[in-house]
């Protein structure tokens, strides 16, 4: 029974492991990318290193809690690697390829990229707030 | 039966590392290049930790720990890098 468990872990695991790096080579643009591994794999390593702490502490007859260590400071640095990296791809303005937001959605709002539009850059969304 | 689970999961992980590293190959921009870096050594993680199960060993852990603390470390200055042009200001 317990092993019948463990396996399930296992290979949940290993797939979501997968999955994530399948999204990261087939998804189109990086805004995209970055969705699959940060979030499909570290789900998949958790589960693998839940599978670990509960076959360890089944082996060796006591509570082995290095694994859930190894999961939790993944679980919080998973996040904070995507922001940083979302923040130097917005940085570098990369294309995406999701459509700007349309005019309705405005309702008569002052959008500050329209105010100035004979600057190029108030063209691309979202790229009016470059600090530097 | 957890044997046969650990090879298949084996197989898995190991083509998620192959994809990756096509991603590291492929990548147009730097961004995509850092992030099939933090994709590899996640899937590293998870190799090691395969590998304790395999093996039966505890010895795995720490090696699986030291490589997420200094991957996080790698992609942490890697972006700081690209975003403001120095590692520590």
């Amino acid at each position: 029974m317990l092993e019948l468990f463990l396996s399930l872990l296992i290979l949940v695991g290993a797939g979501f492991v997968f999955i994530g790096s399948f999204g990261l080579l087939r998804l189109r643009d990086f805004y995209g990318r970055l969705h699959a591994p940060t979030k499909a794999t570290t789900l998949g390593v958790g589960s693998l290193l839940v599978a670990s702490a509960v076959f360890f502490s089944h082996q060796d007859d006591g509570l082995s809690l290095h694994e859930i260590l190894v999961t939790l400071f993944l679980f919080i640095t998973a996040p904070v690697g995507a922001h940083l990296m979302a923040k130097a791809a917005l940085h570098l303005r990369l294309q995406s390829l999701a459509k700007p937001p349309s005019d309705d959605l405005l309702d008569g709002a002052t959008c500050p990229a329209q105010e100035t539009s004979e600057s190029p850059l108030a063209d691309e969304p979202g790229m009016n707030s470059s600090t530097k | 039966m957890l044997s046969t689970a650990v090879y298949i999961a084996f197989g898995l992980v190991s083509a998620a590392l192959f994809l990756s590293f096509w991603r590291l190959l492929l990548g147009p921009s730097h961004p995509d290049r850092i992030l099939a870096l933090d994709t590899l050594y996640v899937n590293t993680v998870a190799l090691l930790v395969l590998l304790g199960i395999h093996l039966r060993s505890n010895l795995y852990f720490e090696a699986a720990l030291l490589i997420a603390m200094i991957g996080f470390v790698g992609t942490v200055a890697l972006s700081k890098f690209l975003t403001r042009g120095d590692i520590i200001e």
